[in-house]
């Protein structure tokens, strides 16, 4: 028996049209808008002023804050301006807007592809290492790495869970990373366990990618203490709690974070940007981006400067179909709709997907009839239906009871729902405003 | 690019689950019942389906259309269940009159006064069934014999002669003591008189495993009520096997197959979690048992059903699954 | 006939036995209730809409017994009338409150602000507000999905189905604020009624840069200032790229109405203006 969690999970058709294909590298884009925002936490003061000439590496905005992240300019060239743009959601962010001039980068930065496998840095190096190049969580959460990196005080990591699942559909850029960066990543798991100083790493990769669980499985019987761990196909198996759950048997509790149990969680793509800070001394300003979608001409992964605009990775894989109907930052199932494709590729964004009207609208909404279909499938083991309608209603008393603030948002229930109803859009409500109660008690 | 985007929060997928996929689902399954039925009961059967179903039809699309005056939705197939299992749940040689009398009560009364389908708070078909059960019980306890009714068309049999034709259940004759109880092979063929759906185990069973297939239900219902059936019978059979039939003969008999299988698992009115549905279906079992053996009635599925039905919100509200990492 | 005598009997004896219960009961478990309450109670207006701050009417005519003064208590519903008669109930004076009306500040009709792209998520507003900017180039303006149409327990606001935005009955709003809660984005405020109704009012809360906001609706506040600079009463003022109509200080001159280049300032129930400003106005360009 594979492994896998424990209670509810979906299996979405997995529908990955890009896997399998080579990372491409873009051609740099004439102009970048990196938005200061591009973390969970106080956005980065910006350092810089227009007219400013930056170099491929450049300290553009700072950490503000505990919780917060540096920003580095992606590409040399002048600022433009420091001005809002329109977000993916549709509201005004602060963004710094560089034209690129040239492609020359600040200096004691590695370009090259020559491996580096020396481990020698410390724990503090390491750390100030991963905080200096602003690294955060690239799974989508974009929680700055190095905080996790630091346990609170009287909790201990007692090991390195590697998160290569990619359980939303579509997405395949960590796939691609793992095939074709295997050495590094190792070398960033070693990297990572010596930070956290824990002997035992597992990466947990669900049985569709078997050539990456055979890729990385050989690359590990030369780094002792690092395992590759198969798991089960199953949604939303990419969540922290569920990843745990899935390797470690162990249920983080309501609330808490994985180093509750000893477990500390990395995704795959944040594991090669610790090998590209901390052994080539590289910020975080390029990640692998998938664009994909059943329309799409030349679904493929693409490593991209960040502050590119998505038209032109859309346009690099054979512009909008036709029939376009939703564009989603992210996967189907906790991906963001973008309001318009010209938004910048940020830190957080994992794919590109490009829906048709039949796959993504919504249908009519009917009565719950009870069929109990998302309480069975709730990962968290919540009850859908119950805390939708409290949501509606605004009881949050109860809803808190009834452990709202455990949803993960992950969709199943809305995905499962025979009534189109949507569970998921009320029950985030819910659970923003219980929280801000929650918040309010203290 | 000329047309605007759509945005929504996520998901933006569906799985294509639909109500009437569940619903058309439970109809598929419910074929083989229908077909025994068909065999054994003839013209009666075909007829009684017909009407139930019809009138159940009509009276949702009228009552959506002029009382509700909403948009109505007969062919999410809900109402074609109600009426498929109000029928099956009738004699086959009940008047069609107090059919529809029945189809308006499952209807109107069971569904539409609650809001219609997901509001109700007791299984449409079985309200049906209990009221027509209550209001005519003389023509609601005659029972037809198998396979000899088959070609006979009630509505133009003389009232002196129906009483050739018709027969007692083997819970009647359990209860009443007098008559042969038939044996197992023709209980589990459904060569029995008893409400025209009822019988035929395997055909029932056949139903069962399509929706667990289908994963349209789960087992939990139907098995634990079935199991508590067995297990209390089986006490009681064990302390006095002369009063008391065999624990078999109450699983093959009389609505508990029908009952457990299709309308205990009625989504609306069952309970969402797995420890709600064990709950749920025990009380149905016991229930069942204590009409079945010390009660004035030969039969207590639906009455049990129904008392299950109505203490559902309070085991929803009670049995909780059990929270992540909590 | 015995039959009957034993029913009629028997009856009157269960009867009697539950009378009895029900008497010792009540005498035992009485609680003691100021019976101002009920008489507050029953003047007020019933529709436990919690405009006041309290739990339904039967809270607001607690606090209203309990307290020592009227002051600072108002039953937003039954306005000055009800208090009134509540404070002579009570014996206590009242202070004279002006009556309000819900206003909205969006006119962003489908004409005015086109849409850039589809909601295709809950029909809520708060949903989608919690989700993104919206389906227009205006973060700020009104959805259209109704949460304070639902909100309303007066029947008192409705969705005009060709603006797509909502419309205040001015008869039957009571000012009880629900719908103001209810906006996720703060587009409806309780103003002065004002003498006949009449009210002036910047119908705008767009506070982006005067040519994003131009950008995004035809009739959204540029904040330009030239309203601040017209008002003699110095009831207009302009922050965060909007203005703002002070109704305490606002004298109702309409000096303002004419002078905003995007409409944005509207005025209600006043009579037609007089045709001679305009004619001396074009007297003057000739």
């Amino acid at each position: 028996m594979l492994r896998t969690f424990r209670i509810g999970g979906i299996h979405p058709p997995e529908n990955k049209l890009s896997a399998g294909k080579k990372i491409k590298a873009l051609p740099l884009p004439e102009q970048v808008i990196i938005p200061v925002g591009q973390h969970i936490g106080a956005p980065a003061k910006v350092i810089v002023a227009k007219g400013d000439t930056v170099k491929t590496g450049t300290l553009i905005a700072e950490a503000n804050g505990f919780i917060s992240a540096n920003i580095h300019s992606s590409v040399s060239g002048t600022v433009i301006k420091i001005d809002d743009i329109t977000d993916a959601s549709g509201y005004k962010r602060p963004a710094i807007f560089i034209k690129v001039e040239g492609d020359e980068w600040e200096e004691g930065i590695d370009t090259s592809d020559v491996l580096i496998e020396n481990t020698d840095a410390s724990s503090e190096d390491i750390i100030q290492q991963i905080k200096n190049a602003g690294i955060v969580g690239l799974g989508g959460a974009t929680f700055p790495t190095q905080v996790k990196l630091s346990p609170p005080p009287g909790k201990t990591a007692e090991i390195l869970i590697i998160n290569g699942v990619e359980c939303e559909p579509y997405l395949t850029s960590d796939h691609a990373l793992m095939l074709e960066k295997g050495k590094e990543i190792m070398i960033g798991i070693r990297l990572l366990q010596k930070a956290l100083n824990v002997k035992r790493a597992v990466i947990g990769i669900e049985n569709n990618k078997e050539d990456a669980i055979t890729h990385l499985t050989e690359l590990a019987i030369h780094y002792p203490g690092i395992e590759v761990c198969s798991l089960k196909v199953q949604y939303p198996q990419g969540g922290e709690k569920q990843l745990v759950d899935a390797i470690l048997k162990k249920q983080i509790p309501s609330g808490a974070l994985p180093i509750e149990v000893g477990a500390v969680v990395q995704n795959i793509g944040t594991v090669f940007a610790v090998y590209e800070a901390v052994q080539k001394n590289k910020p975080l300003i390029e990640r692998v981006v998938t664009v994909t979608g059943k329309g799409v001409k030349d679904p493929a992964n693409y490593l991209v400067r960040i502050g590119t605009s998505m038209n032109i990775l859309i346009e690099a894989s054979g512009g909008l179909p036709e029939n376009t109907a939703k564009i989603v930052g992210g996967g189907p199932m906790m991906g963001k709709a973008l309001v318009s494709p010209d938004i910048p590729v940020t830190k957080g964004s994992s794919g590109i997907l490009i829906l048709p009207k039949k796959e993504t609208e919504r249908r009519p909404v009917y009565n719950c009839i009870r069929c109990g279909k998302c309480v069975s499938i709730c990962p968290m083991a919540l009850e859908p239906y119950l805390l939708m309608t409290l949501s509606e209603l605004c009881l949050l008393e109860k809803a808190e009871e009834n452990a709202i603030m455990d949803c993960i948002e992950c969709g199943s229930c809305t995905y499962t729902c025979p009534a189109n109803r949507p569970l998921l859009d009320y029950i985030r409500l819910g659970k923003g405003k219980t929280g801000a109660i929650i918040r309010s008690r203290k | 690019m000329n047309n605007k985007l759509l945005v929504s929060p996520s998901p933006h997928i569906h799985g294509g689950d639909s109500i009437s996929k569940k619903m058309y689902g439970v109809l598929i399954a419910l074929i083989p019942a229908f077909l025994v039925s068909l065999y054994y009961f003839g013209i009666g059967a075909l007829l009684i389906t017909l009407a139930s179903v019809g009138f159940c039809v009509i009276f949702e699309y009228l009552i959506q259309k002029y009382l509700m005056k909403g948009k109505p939705t007969i062919w999410d197939g809900s109402a074609i269940i109600t009426g498929v299992l109000l029928a099956f749940n009738l004699p086959s040689n009940l008047p069609v009159w107090i059919v529809a009398i029945g189809a308006l009560v499952s209807i109107g009364v069971g569904k539409m006064t609650f809001g219609g389908l997901g509001n109700n708070i007791f299984n449409p078909a079985l309200v049906g069934r209990v009221f027509l059960l209550i209001s005519f019980p003389a023509q609601m306890t005659v029972w037809p014999k198998p396979i000899t009714t088959r070609w006979t068309f009630f509505p133009a049999v003389p009232a002196d002669q129906i009483d050739a034709l018709t027969g007692a259940t083997p819970l009647s004759m359990i209860k009443n003591h007098f008559g042969k109880v038939p044996d197992y092979m023709d209980m589990l063929l459904g060569n029995m008189g008893g409400s025209f759906g009822e019988v035929g185990a395997i055909a029932l069973i056949l139903g069962f495993i399509y929706l667990l297939y289908k994963k349209i239900i789960v087992w939990h219902i139907p098995v634990v009520t079935v199991l508590t059936v067995v297990i209390f019978t089986g006490i009681m059979h064990l302390v006095n096997p002369d009063t008391y039939a065999a624990p078999l003969v109450h699983v093959l008999s009389g609505g508990l197959l029908l009952g457990a299988i299709f309308m205990a698992t009625d989504y609306v009115t069952s309970p969402m979690t797995k420890k709600g549905m064990v709950v749920y279906a025990t009380g149905i079992g016991v229930i069942t048992s204590v009409i079945r053996l010390f009660g004035a009635y030969p039969e207590g599925v639906s009455f049990a059903i129904l008392i299950m039905n109505a203490l559902t919100p309070l085991i929803n509200t009670y049995f909780k699954p059990k929270r992540f990492g909590r | 006939m015995n039959l009957i005598l034993l029913a009629v009997i028997s009856l009157s004896a269960i009867g009697a036995i539950a009378a009895l219960i029900l008497y010792f009961a009540s005498r035992k478990f009485k609680v003691y209730e100021d019976p101002n309450i009920a008489l507050v109670e029953g003047i007020l207006p019933a529709a436990n809409c919690g405009g006041c701050g309290f739990p339904g009417c039967k809270g607001f005519a607690e606090a209203c017994v309990n307290a020592n003064f009227l002051d600072g208590i108002s039953c937003p519903v039954g306005g000055a009338e009800v208090m009134t008669k509540i404070a002579s109930v009570l014996g206590r004076t009242v202070e004279v409150t002006t009556p309000m009306i819900a206003v909205v500040r969006c006119n962003g009709s489908c004409e005015n602000r086109p849409r850039t792209n589809i909601y295709d998520g809950a029909t809520s507003c708060a949903v989608a507000s919690a989700l993104y900017g919206g389906d227009t180039g205006c973060s700020y303006g009104c959805f259209g999905f109704g949460d304070c149409v639902a909100s309303c327990l007066f029947n008192a606001i409705r969705i005009n189905p060709e603006t797509m935005l909502p419309e205040v009955s001015e008869d039957a709003c009571t000012a009880c604020g629900a719908c103001v809660k209810a906006c996720p984005r703060n587009i409806i405020e309780l103003r002065k009624k004002g003498p006949k109704s009449r009210r002036v009012y910047v119908s705008c809360i767009n506070k982006d840069k005067g040519a994003v906001a131009r950008k995004a609706c035809k009739v959204a506040c540029i904040a330009c200032r030239k309203c601040e600079k017209i008002c003699p009463f110095e009831a207009i003022t302009v922050e965060n790229n909007l203005a703002y109509i002070d109704y305490n200080k606002c004298k109702l001159c309409r000096k303002c109405v004419p002078e905003c280049p995007t409409n944005a300032i509207h005025e209600l129930n006043f009579p037609p203006r007089k045709e001679k400003i305009e004619v001396t106005e074009g007297n003057v360009a000739s």
